[in-house]
């Protein structure tokens, strides 16, 4: 190992595919041995930022030009009010909320990919679960802002904390967005504490490998002393599936009680008992959508074809296309259930919703969830990779526009005639969005630098099966 | 391999685990004793006022009834602060020469009034009522203190709302015969449960604990 | 945009609250000030330097100084120590302060130091922060309408109407309500000026004396004085002395509002000045001939009460049926049970017909009568001296003689019509007074008030008249445009500030006294009279006080303080005159022109003279729901021939005069007539009414102020409109429920007959814990009497310190007002004549509400007493207890809307009522201040029981037809309880199961069968 720290910085270079593209039928491009796994995703790690590519730089500054974007928004938020924003009475929900749902729901994919396709024993789940986390963690990060940004008094959220205070007050405990803080910090948590755990190993190997004596040390302090002896890895895979076990639950309830802010409300288009199923649906769907979205251009950009096999974006993308549809079915639900209530309101607010001002956002959403993904029955489109890649973005625009219509065209016709209204968007909405875009972005870019952003233990393990053809035991 | 670390480091990082969760937990009672502490309640702090004017002296000494400069405690929201008149319904006569009823004798003369710094003050979306208080058997020592035992001016309570809804929920702890309301030296009685219980049934007093109570 | 934010006080009045009369020996003292004299020399720069309300912050700091003290003194009592300013100032900072602490009203939050200022000597009968109510007088056009003014520390807070005036009977306009905020305008003037350069009182009135002598050498040759309609006594007794010692002076009258028609046909019935009033608790027939009786007028309080009376139909009595024939929908065309829409030049025609009709002599007249003619005159005839026709407003003389002709036919006279003396003075008109201009004959012109550059006839071109004038005085409350163009501008004072009476429509004289000391050091018309008379060290206080003690000599101190006390003074009503009958001369032939323009004062700002009042410029105008603007009203039909849309630019040519302005769409407008509006277009009123729309005047013609023809055409453009309500269509929700008279008898439930009583166990949540043992506070509206005239609204304004936002917001769907009314046209499926229906929607305090549940904080939480209630400082502003109200009564705070900074504004506020802050959400309290200091004042005073009615809500004191009923739910006999036992009483949104404690009582139109499915007589159920 030690040669790679003898590398002189001007003529390293990333190491490239065994083989430049093993194909859709196995998990792991070989021949791959031990060393070449751990170099291959060190490397990455190691690249010399003059020799990273330009599609990262690029990338990374882009994004961190709307980090700032996001910052000016976010001044101008503090400084003048939320009167910045297109909100109004009666649509004084508006971006935030919907960016706040589509994040938490993109969170859901690291999640799912990690702990429930673990205990499934998924094994094309090991190229990418460490990277699903990941954005699973910034991703709540990004949507974790928004609850607050979105208050009328930013500066006094903690009085949504229970804590012990002068005034004898406790917060209210019939409020969904009280059950809210508990529900995305519970998850948010977790999730840290699961990818961070799943980490330990990997970090170790980096310790062990970097060429610079200051991340050897970085690295050594974040591995806490893993030693990767018989005892560690024993009451690793021991914590490992704990956590796993204590994660699925949660990937159910996040989003359920996020649906719950609406579905409490007594709103035609929100008061409905179909939410909880169909947002966790919802929020998978997008979920997967963000991994592709970012997993296609990586694994090209470092070589990573025989690492990220197309057996694992098939597999991701057949998941999508089933959760697909049970979004869609959500919809047909909601569609049923406003002629068969016979409600006044509701039938009304489905014909605005379908009909009125917002109409055009209904169908777009439609042809973005259900319509255009139905190309993924076709293996053809599968195994084409720029058509899942666009596939998978306008899935992501197709839920943020679901989160749209059932926040906005809900409100701004709801009971009395009188008080209807109009919701029009601001730039001020518009950056806010595209500074969290950035901001995750950014995130994403750094950690592909500094993180192996595929587990390289697992992978190791994934060798070691191709090599014995025989079942790695995980006791 | 080289080692990265001393062995020392094992201690630190053993320590270093419980400095986080005593750091932790250090900041948390400091936030929490300044939030309560004087500092930020002005208990028991005395502040500077134009007049070194002592209640001690003139209620205690003086014998003087605190309506005597206080007029609208029993009628209005408000307690009233004595006009520069009333001081000089005495200070013309006496203590009229010396150094610190100087200001008063100013105020008369050129009409300016004088400006006391505030003691008890209470935010602004919070609206007190003095007058049904008093009416309802709260002295005024229940919230002000012993007045006749403060050379200057100071807050015995936090005014803070848990102060307040202590005495809202069990008035009976706190209520005291009408006559017994301007004693500012009032001890409660021993059997002050049974004396609280009777007078919150014959002075017809409530437990109010709507928001609206206070705040408009 | 200049954000004003507006209030005042917890004061409701009732009987034994009344003011006392020794309350106001303090007010006169304090005007009996002796003035030292200062010279100002020095003084000018530093006060040149501030204009507007920085130079009140200048003046504090400068004001150490000793001389600029003294000037501070007189020029700005306001600010001098005389003012109780120590407890004033402490509400002040009640107020100010609370954005700050509420900034951070978590418990870690450190009060900043506040210091404070007592006394030097306490004033008399001035309990410290107990509110104090005077009574005093509000004049409009000359006429006044009593009211009882709130004052905490000398700060007038609130105005609420005098229920013992015959104009009041305790209500009042959106003008009384929204008069308080003039007060404290900061764009008032602030002092003398001379050809705009700094001046003071002492300079002008040098220079008015040695005019005065010269004139008087002249025998007042060459004087010339403009003023408004007037009745106060005082000020006319000082007119005539003028007119007594300088013979060849003139007085002339120019009221841009008032139509001379009116009083020229009443002096032609009555043979001398006289007003012809009307008694509508006789009447089962109405008649309206164009008039807006219920809302607008001196008298239009007085008749809306006898009117709502008179439409009372739960006691099993018939109501009264009302015709209205409009050319453009008002507020009482919304309640009128057949709406006929006809131009408003054809009225007159109309009117000669039904004369014939009814059997009173007129001339033949050319064209058809309407088909509805018939049957009204049948309906009129088969009520003889249970009827009355009423003349409109802004009718030419043909059709006040007419109306009068036909009332008289029906023994209406005696009965329903009162024909009275006016106190009105004889004067000339602002015709003649260009004329006298132009002929050179006005050396020095003394315009007392009116704003004739602005609001004079274009066809006068009165400012190339008035440069003509050697000399120009100008008393006004504002700098504006013919201050722009006088010598002098001296600064006026307001009503509250000065010593004054002045007369209701009925002759009834009231004592105009003021409630505080000038804040500019402003004058009145009387002294500037006076200082003309050669009597300048006269106060207005002894002018009017000497006035009535000539009138009424013995016992006088008696007299006055009662006058005082009661706002009114005794035996000053007018007498009732004998009616001859005049002949109606002949129609002249009606042009024919293609298009009708009729010219109206705006509903919401008048004349123009109210342009700088933020509460009324945003108060959506009632028939359009718009506001911030004037618009051009046309008939959908007409526009659709035209092919403009809501907002499209259209072009208005009367004669060889232009205005352009956007449309408005307004079903109900007559065919071929397109209304628009007096009030905008201002250069001169300050930083609120400045530069909005067109001004009507530029092409109103002298010859036809009020009904012109012309021709309209599309220009280019469109303009954004500010509008509260885009939809006005109903969508099956029946908000409002209507019922034919008829079928009202047959179901008084007719609003509830379709719905079944939801079980109470449908709720998720536990109820059984509210058993509101004490109080059970609720509300009633009776849809059936709501004009829409949106006094409710400003009331609610004033009295809750809500902010006014400016039209920007306003357009973005973020209005504050807590209590807003509603309308909907619906019925007869018309889009151009639809039915119009009138909801005043405040909060509903729910018994189970959306809001509660929903709040993670608790901000907006059950009282025990069922209010529900909304604390500010706890709010974080989620907004998801506005998603979750079906009726969006929540209004929110998206900016820091309340303004901070104005000094002049502080005063205004209520104490009693958190000024929020930025971020937090507030509704309708059903005024909870009110309510607690009431039940204060009852448990003071041995736990004594509230009385019905003694806690009356702002909207509903203010109500002209008292539509608004509240109090508490729980005692049988209260009204409200009554009212909401009705049986047309419904819920809104009552499928909802929210349990709303207000309530409204259904729409019953009384039609008449003889007129069954012509326009206006469809009903909707």
């Amino acid at each position: 190992m030690d040669q790679i720290t003898k590398v002189n910085e001007n003529n390293y270079e990333l190491p490239s595919a065994v083989i430049p593209d093993p194909g859709a039928n196995i998990v792991l491009g070989g021949p791959q041995d031990y060393n070449s796994v751990t170099q291959r995703i060190a490397g990455v790690v190691y690249l010399p930022i003059k020799k990273a590519p330009k599609k990262w730089l690029v990338g990374a500054f882009l994004s961190f030009c709307f980090v700032n974007v996001l910052m000016l928004a976010v001044y101008m938020l503090f400084m003048r009010g939320v009167g910045i924003w297109g909100l109004n009475i009666p649509v004084a929900w508006g971006f935030a909320i919907i960016n706040f749902v589509w994040w938490i729901g993109i969170g859901h994919a690291g999640t799912l990919i990690s702990a429930v396709l673990f205990l499934l024993k998924q094994d094309w789940r090991t190229s990418i679960n460490r990277f699903s986390e990941a954005m699973t963690l910034f991703a709540v990060a990004c949507a974790g802002m928004f609850p607050i940004l979105h208050l009328g008094r930013p500066w006094l959220f903690y009085w949504l904390l229970p804590y012990p205070n002068s005034m004898w007050l406790w917060p209210q405990p019939r409020s969904p967005l009280e059950w809210d803080v508990f529900a995305v910090s519970t998850y948010g948590t977790v999730s840290l504490v699961f990818w961070y755990v799943g980490l330990l190993p990997d970090l170790a190997s980096l310790r062990d490998t970097a060429p610079y004596l200051f991340q050897r040390k970085i690295y050594a302090i974040l591995s806490l002393g893993w030693r990767g002896s018989a005892i560690h890895w024993h009451r690793y895979q021991k914590a490992y599936l704990l956590l796993a076990g204590l994660s699925t639950p949660l990937v159910l309830s996040v989003h359920t009680i996020v649906s719950f802010d609406f579905a409490v409300s007594q709103l035609p288009g929100w008061h409905t008992t179909i939410f909880p199923p169909y947002f966790v649906a919802g929020a998978v769907y997008s979920g997967f959508a963000m991994v592709l979205t970012l997993i296609i251009p990586l694994r090209a950009w470092y070589n990573m074809r025989d690492l990220i096999t197309l057996r694992t974006i098939e597999a991701a993308c057949k998941l999508m296309l089933g959760v697909g549809l049970i979004v869609a079915y959500g919809y047909g639900t909601e569609a049923f259930f406003s002629w068969y209530s016979g409600d006044k309101y509701e039938s009304f607010m489905y014909m605005n919703r379908v009909t009125g001002p917002y109409g055009f956002t209904y169908w777009l959403l439609i042809l973005c969830n259900i319509l255009i993904p139905q190309a993924l029955w076709s293996q053809k489109v599968r195994h084409n990779l720029t058509l899942v890649w666009i596939i998978s973005i306008v899935v992501n625009i197709g839920m943020w526009l679901e989160r749209f219509v059932i926040v906005v065209t809900s409100l701004h016709r709801d009971f009395l005639p009188s008080s209807w209204g109009i919701y029009v968007p601001t730039k001020w909405d518009i950056m806010t969005y595209a500074g969290t875009i950035g901001f995750f972005m950014l995130l994403i870019f750094l950690f592909v630098r500094t993180l192996p952003s595929i587990s390289i233990f697992e992978v190791r393990e994934q060798v070691h099966h191709d090599l014995h053809s025989q079942p790695v035991e995980k006791h | 391999m080289a080692q990265l670390f001393s062995p020392s480091s094992n201690t630190i990082a053993k320590v270093s685990i419980a400095a986080v969760i005593l750091l932790a937990s250090t900041t948390l009672s400091i936030a929490y004793m300044i939030d309560r502490g004087s500092w930020i309640t002005n208990v028991n702090s005395a502040p500077e006022q134009p007049i070194p004017f002592s209640h001690k002296h003139h209620v205690k000494d003086d014998g003087i009834d605190c309506r005597y400069c206080h007029t609208s405690v029993e009628t209005s929201h408000f307690a009233g602060i004595p006009a520069t008149e009333t001081c000089m319904s005495c200070h013309s006569q006496i203590w009229n020469n010396v150094a610190a009823t100087q200001p008063i004798r100013d105020s008369w003369a050129s009409g300016k009034s004088i400006a006391w710094t505030r003691v008890h003050n209470l935010p602004d979306y919070v609206y007190f009522n003095h007058s049904i208080h008093i009416n309802k058997g709260i002295g005024c020592s229940a919230c002000h203190g012993n007045v006749s035992e403060m050379p200057l001016i100071y807050k015995v309570n936090t005014l803070n709302m848990n102060w307040c809804v202590n005495c809202h929920r069990n008035p009976a702890k706190f209520i005291r015969p009408r006559s017994e309301v301007f004693n500012v030296a009032y001890q409660y009685p021993a059997n002050q449960d049974e004396l609280g219980a009777q007078l919150v049934k014959d002075y017809h007093v409530q437990s109010l604990l709507d928001c609206v109570t206070c705040h408009r | 945009m200049k954000e004003l934010s507006p209030s005042h006080s917890n004061g409701h009045m009732n009987e034994h609250e009344k003011p006392m009369a020794s309350a106001l020996v303090p007010l006169e003292s304090l005007l009996e000030k002796p003035q030292k004299k200062v010279d100002l020399g020095q003084l000018r720069e530093k006060l040149a330097a501030g204009r507007g309300p920085a130079f009140w912050r200048t003046l504090e700091e400068a004001a150490e100084t000793e001389d600029l003290k003294e000037y501070v003194e007189q020029e700005f009592p306001g600010l001098s120590g005389q003012i109780p300013q120590g407890v004033d100032r402490r509400n002040l900072l009640k107020v100010m302060g609370a954005s700050l602490a509420m900034a951070g009203a978590a418990a870690c939050t450190k009060l900043p130091k506040e210091s404070i200022v007592p006394y030097v000597r306490q004033p008399e009968n001035i309990i410290p922060g107990e509110p104090m109510f005077y009574a005093t007088a509000h004049t409009i056009a000359g006429y006044a309408r009593g009211v009882l003014v709130e004052s905490h520390m000398n700060r007038p807070t609130k105005i609420e109407g005098n229920p013992d005036h015959p104009a009041s009977l305790g209500s009042s306009t959106i003008f009384e309500q929204a008069s308080v905020l003039n007060l404290y305008d900061p764009d008032r003037s602030e002092t003398v000026l001379n050809r705009g350069s700094l001046s003071t009182w002492g300079e002008f009135t040098g220079a008015l004396s040695t005019e005065a002598q010269s004139i008087g050498a002249r025998k007042g040759e060459g004087l010339a004085i403009l003023s408004g309609a007037t009745t106060s006594p005082t000020f006319i007794s000082q007119m005539n002395t003028l007119l007594a010692q300088w013979p060849s002076a003139k007085w002339y009258i120019h009221e841009p509002s008032a139509n001379p028609a009116v009083a020229s046909a009443a002096k032609k019935i009555a043979g001398r000045n006289a007003v012809v009033t009307y008694d509508f608790s006789q009447a089962d027939v109405i008649l309206s001939l164009e008039s807006d009786f219920l809302n607008s007028g001196p008298a239009s309080l007085k008749y809306a009460r006898q009117f709502s009376a008179k439409r009372a139909i739960d006691d099993g009595q018939t109501p009264v049926r009302y015709y209205q024939v409009e050319s453009s929908p008002s507020a009482s065309g919304s309640l009128a049970d057949h709406r006929f829409s006809v131009k408003s030049s054809s009225i007159a025609s109309i009117a000669y017909q039904l004369a014939k009709a009814v059997g009173a002599a007129a001339p033949d007249v050319t064209g058809t009568a309407p088909a509805w003619l018939n049957a009204v005159a049948a309906d009129l005839s088969n009520n003889k001296g249970r009827c009355v026709v009423v003349a409109g407003e802004y009718q030419p003389e043909s059709v006040h003689l007419a109306a009068f002709a036909i009332n008289q036919a029906l023994g209406n006279v005696g009965t329903t019509v009162k024909l009275l003396e006016s106190f009105m003075p004889d004067a000339h008109s602002i015709e003649d007074l260009t004329a006298d201009l132009n002929g050179g004959h006005v050396e020095m012109l003394i315009v007392l008030g009116s704003n004739p550059v602005y609001d004079a006839p274009a066809s006068l071109d009165f400012l190339t008249a008035m440069k003509k004038a050697r000399q120009t005085i100008r008393l006004g409350t504002y700098f504006d445009e013919t201050s722009r163009w006088s010598y002098w501008h001296v600064p006026q004072v307001h009503y509250l500030e000065s010593w004054s009476d002045t007369r209701a429509f009925d002759g009834t004289a009231t004592i105009v006294q003021p409630l505080v000391e000038p804040l500019y050091k402003g004058k009145s018309a009387h002294e500037l009279l006076s200082t003309l008379l050669g009597k300048p060290d006269a106060t207005p206080h002894d002018l009017v006080k000497g006035y009535w003690q000539t009138a009424s000599p013995n016992g006088f101190d008696a007299f006055w303080k009662t006058s005082l006390h009661n706002g009114v003074v005794a035996g000053t009503g007018a007498a009732i005159l004998n009616a001859g009958s005049p002949e109606l001369s002949p129609l002249p032939a009606a042009e024919a022109a293609e298009w009708e323009i009729t010219l109206r004062p705006d509903p919401t700002i008048g004349d123009g003279s109210w342009a700088n009042n933020g509460w009324l410029q945003e108060c959506p105008k009632p028939q359009t729901k718009t506001a911030w603007d004037n618009l051009i009203m046309i008939r959908p039909s007409d526009a659709e021939k035209m092919g403009v849309h809501k907002g499209d630019m259209l072009k208005v040519t009367v004669k060889d005069k232009t205005v352009t302005g956007p449309v408005w769409i307004t079903p109900n407008q007559a065919q071929g007539s397109v209304a628009i509006f007096f009030g905008y277009g201002r250069t001169g009123s300050g930083r609120v009414g400045n530069k909005i729309g067109y001004s009507a005047y530029q092409i109103q013609d002298a010859a036809m102020r009020f009904i012109a023809t012309g021709t309209i055409s599309k220009a280019a453009g469109t303009y954004p409109i500010a509008n509260t309500q885009s939809t006005q269509t109903m969508e099956e929700r029946a908000p409002v429920r209507v019922a034919e008279f008829s079928e009202f008898k047959e179901h008084p439930n007719f609003p509830t007959l379709e719905e079944k009583p939801l079980p109470k166990s449908i709720t998720l949540y536990d109820t059984s814990e509210w058993k509101y043992l004490d109080h059970k506070w609720g509300m009633t509206i009776d849809l059936n009497i709501c004009t829409g005239c949106s006094a409710c609204a400003i009331a609610c304004q004033s009295e809750n310190n809500i902010a006014v936002v400016g039209k920007d917001q306003v357009s973005r769907g973020r209005h504050m007002h807590w209590i807003r009314i509603d309308q909907y046209y619906s019925g007869n499926g018309s889009l151009d004549e639809p039915e119009t229906y009138n909801q005043p929607v405040p909060c509903m305090q729910c018994e189970n509400a959306p809001c509660e549940v929903v709040c993670p904080v608790a901000a907006t939480v059950h009282s025990k007493e069922g209010i529900n209630q909304m604390v500010y400082n706890r709010c974080v502003g989620t907004r998801y207890c506005s998603n979750n109200c079906p009726y969006k009564v929540r209004r929110f705070n998206f900016y820091l809307f309340s303004d901070w900074d104005t000094e002049s504004l502080k005063g205004m506020r209520n104490p009693d009522v958190t000024v929020r802050s930025r971020g937090v959400m507030e509704k309708c309290s059903y005024c909870i201040q009110r309510i607690q200091e009431v039940k204060i004042k009852a448990e003071k005073e041995n736990n004594r029981k509230i009385v019905d009615g003694e806690i009356l809500t702002a909207c509903q004191q203010a109500c002209p037809t008292q539509a608004i009923t509240f109090g508490d739910l729980n005692d049988p006999n209260s009204k409200v309880a009554k009212s909401a036992a009705l049986k047309r009483n419904y819920n809104l949104l009552d499928d909802l199961n929210n349990r709303p404690r207000t309530t409204y009582l259904g729409y019953v139109r009384n039609s008449n069968e003889a007129l069954r499915g012509q326009r206006g007589s469809n009903h909707e159920g």
